[in-house]
């Protein structure tokens, strides 16, 4: 199977201070991956890289065959386009409703007449469970429901990869279940793959096919693979500690 | 992702009132845009008794394929006839089984407009504007007591922030309270002059600009910049706390967000508003230095004639209206920045608030002080 995602010696650094020393990893079509790591490790720094938002200092990131790296133009448009993105707060425009926040790509990107804009982004919101909110303000809902009408808003444009960063942070419990429930959902009946950043470890056995795991200590990949095996037989101490939760004195 | 080569086609045929759609290749939104058009207007025949859709060729289809597929499936519905899908593609089929017809039905309409919101919204204004005056009003008293708090405990005022504060709006507006005090004396000198000069009462000008300028021009022009300036800036950079939550913060650490936040401004403010407009007086005069010299009236004269035609009256009373201002602008601008309410689009309506209630407040204060002057014969 040819990766959908591949990072090839990348190293990520904020002047003179490396964060990310030349990290390998691929990722495959239809997948749920994680990232992740303690606090400071990098984890959001590698995500901002693979959604181009940062060019790595060294290195490069492929979406299929074309690098995120070297693409302009047209080349990046097209690329940009292949993935959609949740941020950390939702980052939903304060100023529209649900149902225009999920319009604005479309009407951005496509031709689509409003009434099949609105209808898409409807199917959007009722993929996620918000049908009945769709001419709420970002205001008006729960940090849970921003969250979900985040992903809608991803996913207007069909894209083939979603990146979520921290989809879980700041939710109760109930409710980080039900959206890790979603992230399955989404994945098994659209075939979409996720690329998810987090250090929720209950939602990281539920949802994680694969985990890479950053150390802040070396900045390179620590650990990668099914996070229940990681949990039991990975040699480094350290990171049979972080899948158990327990500190380094345990 | 589908290639741009391939294509898509709808075939629409009626037969004894039952209209046969073909959707044929690949439904990505690009192509699905072309459709859309065409299958809407012959859902819109008159006297269908049923729909079929052929979908056997379809070979692709994204969200918005799904959305028209699920289009004529709605339209049927509410049309209240049958609409039978023929021969669809399995993973067709499951996307169209992700949305059931009563999750896409429930999306409530959005209310549409009409004359009765209107005159609603009129009302609303009305007492909004009332409800704003009282709340400015009730701040005001807030803001006196906790002032007067601070004078018994000066250490109490941050001096770091306070000094911040009045660099930001003292200072820092000196270049552009300069320019636009001089500009105005120096047009206030020339269109006075064009009419003057008729009557050979060139020099009267100097009473005209000083007296306008110190009175009147130099406060308010002063004031409407310091509002535009440091009101704005005094609601932006609050309502950025407030959406932030670092006004909770100082609240639960059992800091008083008035004393912590407001305080320093007012006096700031308070302090920097009549020292710009000293400022402002002095650069409009010189406007109408320059227009006197351009007549060749000599410096001397003009002053001499100043000198006359001012008395500390009408200096003070320029200052005293200043001071007021500068209270009312830094009030109004705390106000609406601890009103403002959540995202970034708050920030901007609490900034705008602020501007435009302290030019209004400014407007209607100068009037009562001119009715005030006017009775205490200053």
């Amino acid at each position: 199977m040819e990766p959908i995602i591949t990072v090839e010696n990348m190293t990520a650094q904020y002047g003179e201070h490396v964060v990310l020393d030349r990290l390998n990893f691929e990722i495959n079509p239809g997948e749920i991956f994680v990232i992740l790591g303690g606090s400071g490790c990098g984890k959001s720094t590698l995500l901002k890289h693979m959604i181009g938002l940062y060019k790595p200092a060294s290195g490069d990131i492929r979406i299929g065959d074309v690098s995120m790296v070297n693409a302009e133009g047209a080349e990046r448009d097209a690329l940009i386009r292949r993935f959609g993105v949740m941020y950390q707060s939702g980052a939903l425009f304060g100023s529209m409703t649900l149902l225009e926040n999920i319009c604005l790509p479309l009407e951005e990107f496509t031709s689509l007449e409003k009434e099949a804009r609105e209808l898409t982004a409807c199917m959007k919101l009722s993929l996620v469970g918000l049908s009945e909110f769709a001419h709420h303000m970002p205001s008006e809902i729960s940090g849970g429901m921003k969250k979900r009408a985040a992903i809608a808003r991803a996913m207007a444009l069909d894209p083939e990869i979603l990146f979520l960063d921290e989809p879980s942070a700041g939710l109760d419990p109930v409710t980080a279940d039900e959206l890790d429930d979603l992230i399955i959902q989404l994945s098994r009946s659209l075939n979409i793959t996720f690329v998810i950043v987090t250090h929720e470890l209950p939602s990281i056995y539920k949802v994680a096919d694969r985990v890479i795991m950053l150390d802040a200590r070396t900045q390179k990949i620590v650990a990668e693979g099914d996070p229940e095996k990681l949990k039991e037989n990975h040699e480094d101490q350290w990171v049979r500690n972080f899948f158990n939760r327990q500190g380094a004195g345990a | 992702m589908p290639e741009s080569k391939f294509q898509a086609s709808v075939e629409t045929s009626i037969q004894n009132g039952r209209l046969h759609l073909r959707v044929n290749g690949h439904l990505d939104a690009e192509r699905v845009a072309k459709l859309w058009p065409k299958t809407s207007d012959a859902l819109k025949t008159k006297h269908l008794t049923s729909v079929s859709v052929d979908a056997s060729k379809i070979i692709y289809c994204d969200g918005a394929g799904t959305a028209l597929l699920i289009m004529i499936r709605r339209t049927g519905r509410r049309l209240d006839i049958p609409v039978e899908f023929v021969g669809m593609p399995d993973d067709v089929s499951a996307m169209l089984d992700l949305y059931p017809p009563e999750n896409i039905g429930r999306v409530p309409v959005a209310k549409p407009k009409r004359l009765e919101d209107l005159v609603g919204l009129i009302g609303q204004t009305f007492c909004g504007v009332l409800v704003g005056f009282k709340e400015h009003v009730a701040f005001l008293g807030e803001l006196f007591v906790a002032l007067f708090r601070s004078f018994l405990h000066p250490k109490s005022i941050r001096a770091k922030d306070f000094f911040v504060v009045v660099e930001a709006s003292g200072p820092q507006a000196l270049p552009i309270v300069g320019i636009l005090g001089f500009l105005i004396g120096l047009i206030i000198a020339f269109q006075g002059a064009t009419l003057m000069r008729q009557f050979g009462a060139e020099i009267y000008i100097a009473d005209s600009s000083g007296l306008l300028m110190t009175r009147e021009l130099g406060p308010l022009i002063t004031a409407i910049l310091v509002a535009g300036r440091t009101g704005s800036a005094f609601a932006a950079e609050i309502g950025t706390m407030k959406v932030n939550e670092e006004i909770d913060a100082l609240t639960t650490m059992g800091l008083d967000p008035v004393r912590f936040l407001v305080i320093p401004r007012i006096i700031a403010a308070s302090l920097m508003t009549p020292l710009l407009t000293v400022f402002a007086n002095l650069a409009g005069i010189a406007g109408g230095a320059v227009v006197m010299l351009s007549m060749d009236y000599p410096l001397v004269t003009y002053v001499n004639r100043l000198m006359e035609a001012l008395g500390p009256a009408d200096y003070l009373s320029g200052l005293v209206k200043a001071l007021v201002f500068g209270i009312l602008i830094a009030s109004s601008g705390c106000l609406c920045g601890l009103k403002t309410g959540e995202g970034a689009s708050a920030v901007g309506h609490s900034a705008t608030r602020a501007v435009v209630s302290s030019i209004l407040l400014i407007v209607l204060s100068d009037g009562i002080f001119a009715v005030l002057f006017f009775y205490l014969g200053i």
